[in-house]
Parts: C-alpha cells; structure tokens; sequence
C-alpha cells in the first residue's frame, strides 16, 4: 500500500482525460459540501448573534418598552382628542419594581426626539430622561466629565451628557465640558460625554436597533418638569401630539433562572393595567436564544435538504458516469488483468478514481464554503430588494438580514469526509462490476 | 532439458448458448526452456482457447497446464493473476497498450500489481527506462499511444511484457496488424529475445512467420494435427 500516491496520480489521469465531464459529474458534489458548511456557519451565525445581542443587553435583564398601538385602534379610544396616550406610566413602574421581590432594581427612561443647538449648529438628537444606572447598563463609558448623579435628580438640575457622536456634531474641536446645549428653549450644561459605542442590534420586531451615539442624556426628574409628558410634533401644517409617560423600563432580576418566571408574572401584572394589551411589549434577551434557536431549525432545514438532495443526486451523476467509464474502459480492465490485476486491484483502481473524483468535488466545495459569509452578504441584499419590499421589518427580515454567517472549522473536513464517503458509497457498485468482468471477455473488447 | 510449461491432456468445453463444445479435446505439449514455438490453426480449430489457457486467463475443464512447478488448472482467481503477472508476458495483435498513459507509465504496468506490491522505486525505474532503450524507443518515453506507430505500439508491449521477468512469452500474432517491413523488425526482435533464452509461445496465422520459429504446432478441432519443422 505504499503506493497509494501513484495510485491517485494515476487515477487523476484517467480523470483529467475527460474533464468536462469529470467537472460536471463533481457539480453535485460540490453543491452539497457548500451547503453542509454553508449550513453550519448560517446556524453558528445566528447562536452567536443571539449570545452577543444576550450579553448586550444582559442575560438577567427585561426589558419592558412602551410600544405606540396600531393606529386604526388609538383613533376609535381617542377620538375626541388630538393626544395619543399609551405607554408605560409611572405607576407602571411603581407596580412592577415594588410588587416583584426577584426584580433587584428597575430603571425607566423616557426618550424624546428633539433639535439640540449649540451656537448656530444644530442637529437631531434623541434627548434620553434616565437615572445614574444607565450607564452600566447599556455598557457606556465615559470618555470626559462625569454622568448624571442621584443629587441631579434630586434637585431636578439642568445638566446633561452627550453621546460621543452628538459632542463632536455640535462641538467639533472645542471641549464641550462646562459649555451649554440648548433643548427646546432651555439650556443644559454639560457635564460628561460618552465614548462612541457600537449601536445593538435589533430584537425580533419588538425593539428596534438603537444607536447609542447620537444621544443627550439629561436626568429623568428634569426632563418631566422641564418638558413634560406630552410630545407635540408640528410639521407642514399638521401636527400629531403624543402622551407617554415612560417608553422603557428595563428590569434586573436576581437570578439567571429567575428571568423567564419573572418575565410571566410581569406580563400578568400590565394586563392587569394595560386593558388594550397592545401599547407595551416585554422583551426577554434570553428568548432570544430560542429564536436563534428557530433560525438554527429553518437554515438547518432547507440547506439540509438541499445538501442531502445534491449529495445523493451527485453521488448517483458519479455512479453512472463511473458505469459508463467501466463500460468505456472495458478493454483496459481486460488488459490490466492480463498482466496480473486481481479481482481487488480493479476494484481498488476503479475505487480509487471516484473517491478522487468526488473528493475533489468535495476540496472545491470547501473553498466555496469558506466564502459563505460572502456569497450570503449577496444572497441578503437580492432578498432585501426582492423580497422584504413589502413586508419590511418582519421579524424574520430583521434577523435575516443582522444574521452573519461564521465557517465553523470543524465543519471543513466534516463536509470533505461526507464527500469522500459518498465517494465510496457510489463507487462501489461500479468497482465492484469492472472487477467481476472476465478477462477474456473484456480483452475481446471493443 | 528443464520446462518452462507444460501441458497435459488439455480439455476445455464450454457452452455456446444451450450447445455444449468442446474447444480442446486432450492436447498435449511440452515447452522446454528456450523454446520458440508458433501455434498455427484455422479459426475454431482450438487455438485462441489454448491460447487462453496458456495465459493463465482461463482454467482447464480437464487435464494439467503446468508452469513455474505449478499446476494451474486448480488454482484461484488470485493465483491465477499471479501466475499471470510474475510467468507470463503477454503481447496482443492489437497492441493493447493504455491509452491514457505514456510510454514508461504503460511498460510500468505489471509492476503495480506485483505480489506484496512493493514500492516502484529508482531500480524499477531505471529497468523500465533501459527496457523502453532496448526496444529503441528511448526518445519516445513520454508519448501517449495514439502519438506512436503501430510497430512503435508494439514494441512498447514488448518492453512491458518483460518488465516482470517473465517465464513464457505468450505473442498472439504479433505482427497481425502490421505491414511487412515492421513485421520483420518485431519478428527480429522476438528472435534476439529467443536468442538471449527466452521461451516463447507464438500464434499466428501466417506461415512467412511462423517459419521463423524453431518449431511449429498445428491445431485442428481441438487437438493438435500435426508438429515439426515447417513445412512438416
């Protein structure tokens, strides 16, 4: 067996004799080796943007966010008036951050999109009413300055932070500590800026992305004396008006396996409050792995189908052109028995030129798997164009298209052996019938 | 004088369709060392089955074919390549060379398929390298078949029937499928191999070749019909 090496130049030769069809007979080979890895890193992908996006937002964490209902709903509740109300309310906050003894602290936010000015520049900034925890709870940091404190609450100051990004826009090359913004006819002095930070992704349809950078944090007690709950957007001659008390409550819990019971009994408690059910939304990060999960089961589903499908469709193309060869080769298997071939020496060669042959069907397969992250970068912008026209912001969208796929190593040589197995699988029968021929008989060949 | 082969009482039936034929009915000959015999016959007079036999290719229904000290009219399919690959060297009116592979590839054939399959290594190389010299194609070690003459094909299963050192050498018409000026030169040939002490078992249908042999057997019916020196 030492001449295993001869044996496959020797194979590759008689291949390389017909390379269009040797090409053609691998396609399917190569389809399904691309679709194994293509498979697993889609799945790898998806369980490791779950695990980012749980980190994120942290594993003990709900989230609780005030959703604005569907408009046909909030003008039959509201017709007399031009307010929209919905949301969380404080007492919502009250009620869930007293009443649950595994919530270890709550904190609500309320968020108001407004023009800020310095000077003559002056852009739009999402104007954040929050409490000293937010901080370390959305894992910013502070490049310059300090964040709001518990005494800025208390006494209701005009102070605020800016996002790195907002800084730079208003400020550009002067040191922004110590100078004031302007937000809506008043003045907040500037006490910190936060270092830019990467915008977390979106979850499934019920929290969309957010973009930390363009931020202004000022404490929630001033914002709720200095602004108000109502939030009046005039434009081109129409205006709407919207109540909201708070838009986001976001709940530590005590224990990891505490989070999902937590999650139930938090659900009950605002039905309790919230009779239309359809302006808050509870999101759990850790639900997210189950949705990882769900992508997991779809990808692994119809690329497994299409690997399967290709392998068995490309290990019958190799069966059949194998037969044929044997057929073709006829007068060459009589002569190599001649000489003193045996029965398992044919067997051996004929063998051999499949298992090379898929096997090398299976080596281009893995090459275009290792470029699964680009192929798939492709396949998302067709389908954003295509498919989601209609439907954008469908749950499965959004995760689709914040899906990057990662090649998992092992599945390399995991997909190469599936291709050299079907190898062998499919060149069997077509070995095995080259070497039953009778020597004279194929001599007699023509 | 020692035997390179010998064969005794030789029988072979087999069916054609639901007819049963006997192809040989009991022939027997010895092939001393150093033999060159031509086999001559009409077509269905035997010889191609004998032929067959002599190979090794086939097994005898009845009676003994005796080559190297063995008997391999019971042997395996495994042994009977063996015997094929280590005894016997073959050389066919069509040439029957690989066509996928080169002229060192094909003469390196019998090698592959060596008992034990020891290595191909430098030695080897350098005999099938002297052996495609011998038979003066050592300025065509690198071409395919279809790039040769059929003479120049010929010679190249000449140098690949003895790459394994063989016994016998089984030629069934050599020169078949060549003009005269080649027959002469492969015939010249086999004849300078004889010299040099191999045994050799010819067919052939011509009798211009047949003479060059140092004796000649003739078949009819299955059984041998007369022997001698041509014309007999």
């Amino acid at each position: 067996m030492s001449n295993i090496l001869r044996t496959v130049q020797l194979a590759l030769k008689s291949l390389m004799l017909h390379k269009l069809r040797s090409g053609l007979t691998m396609l399917g080979i190569v389809f399904g080796v691309f679709s194994v890895i293509a498979m697993l890193a889609i799945g790898e992908g998806a369980s490791q943007q779950a695990q980012k996006q749980v980190l994120q937002l942290g594993a003990t964490n709900i989230i609780v966010r005030s959703v604005k209902p569907p408009r046909e709903n909030a003008s039959a509740q509201n017709q007399n008036s031009f307010v929209l109300r919905y949301g969380l309310k404080r007492a919502d906050y009250d009620l869930l951050s007293r009443t649950i003894p595994t919530v270890l602290q709550a904190v609500p936010i309320r968020e108001i999109t407004k023009a800020c000015r310095y000077l003559h520049r002056e852009m739009n900034c999402r104007i954040v009413g929050c409490t000293p925890e937010y901080l370390d709870m959305n894992h910013l940091e502070l490049a310059q300055g300090r964040f709001i404190s518990d005494k800025d609450r208390r006494e209701k100051t005009n102070v605020c932070v800016l996002a790195a990004q907002t800084a730079e826009e208003l400020f550009q090359y002067q040191d922004p500590i110590g100078q004031s913004v302007k937000i809506a006819d008043r003045r907040y002095a500037v006490v910190g800026v936060t270092s830019a930070r990467e915008a977390s992704a979106a979850i499934g349809g019920s929290m969309s992305g957010q973009e930390y950078n363009k931020d202004i944090y000022i404490p929630l007690e001033t914002m709720r004396v200095r602004m108000g709950d109502l939030d009046i957007d005039r434009r081109q001659g129409s205006f709407s008006a919207e109540e909201v008390e708070l838009n986001q409550i976001t709940l530590t819990i005590s224990d990891v396996d505490q989070v999902v019971p937590t999650a139930g009994v938090i659900r009950e408690s605002l039905q309790g409050t919230h009779k239309s059910g359809n302006d808050y939304s509870v999101v759990v990060p850790q639900e997210l792995l189950k949705q990882a999960a769900q992508i997991r089961t779809i990808f692994n589903v119809v690329l497994g189908s299409i690997a399967a499908i290709s392998l068995i469709v490309g290990g019958i193309g190799i069966m059949n052109i194998m037969l044929a060869t044997v057929t073709e080769r006829t007068r060459e298997i009589g002569i190599r028995r001649a000489l003193g071939a045996k029965r398992q020496d044919i067997t051996t060669q004929f063998l051999t030129e499949t298992i090379v042959l898929a096997g090398s069907g299976g080596l281009i397969g893995v090459l275009l798997g290792l470029s699964t992250p680009l192929v798939f970068q492709g396949m998302k912008s067709v389908a954003e164009q295509f498919f989601f026209e209609s439907g954008g912001g469908s749950e499965f969208s959004e995760m689709f298209s914040n899906l990057n796929p990662q090649v998992v190593p092992a599945s390399l040589p995991l997909a190469f052996g599936i291709s050299v197995g079907i190898g062998v699988i499919f060149g069997l029968y077509p070995a095995r019938s080259a070497a039953q021929l009778d020597p004279i008989e194929a001599l007699r060949h023509e | 004088m020692s035997l390179a082969a010998q064969v005794i009482d030789l029988q072979k039936d087999y069916m054609l369709g639901a007819v049963p034929v006997q192809a040989l009915r009991g022939v027997s000959i010895d092939f001393p060392r150093g033999d060159f015999v031509a086999i001559m016959g009409s077509s269905g007079s035997g010889k191609s089955t004998l032929l067959n036999l002599l190979g090794a290719l086939d097994r005898p229904t009845r009676g003994k074919y005796i080559v190297g000290g063995r008997d391999v009219s019971s042997m395996t399919d495994d042994e009977l390549s063996t015997i094929r690959n280590e005894k016997i060297g073959f050389i066919f009116q069509s040439y029957n060379l690989i066509p996928q592979y080169t002229v060192l590839e094909n003469i390196e054939v019998p090698l592959h398929y060596r008992t034990g399959y020891p290595k191909i290594g430098d030695r080897e190389q350098q005999r099938i390298r002297e052996l495609a010299e011998m038979v003066g194609l050592g300025d065509r070690l690198d071409h395919r078949p279809f790039q040769l003459s059929g003479g120049q094909q010929q010679r190249v299963a000449i140098a690949r029937s003895l790459v394994n050192d063989p016994e016998i050498i089984l030629a069934d018409e050599p020169t078949g499928n060549l003009d005269s000026k080649t027959e002469q030169e492969i015939m010249e040939m086999l004849l300078r191999l004889n010299r040099e002490g191999r045994t050799i078992i010819m067919v052939t249908h011509e009798p211009a070749v047949a003479r060059l042999a140092k004796r000649q057997i003739y078949m009819k019916d299955g059984v041998i019909a007369g022997e001698g020196v041509f014309p007999g």
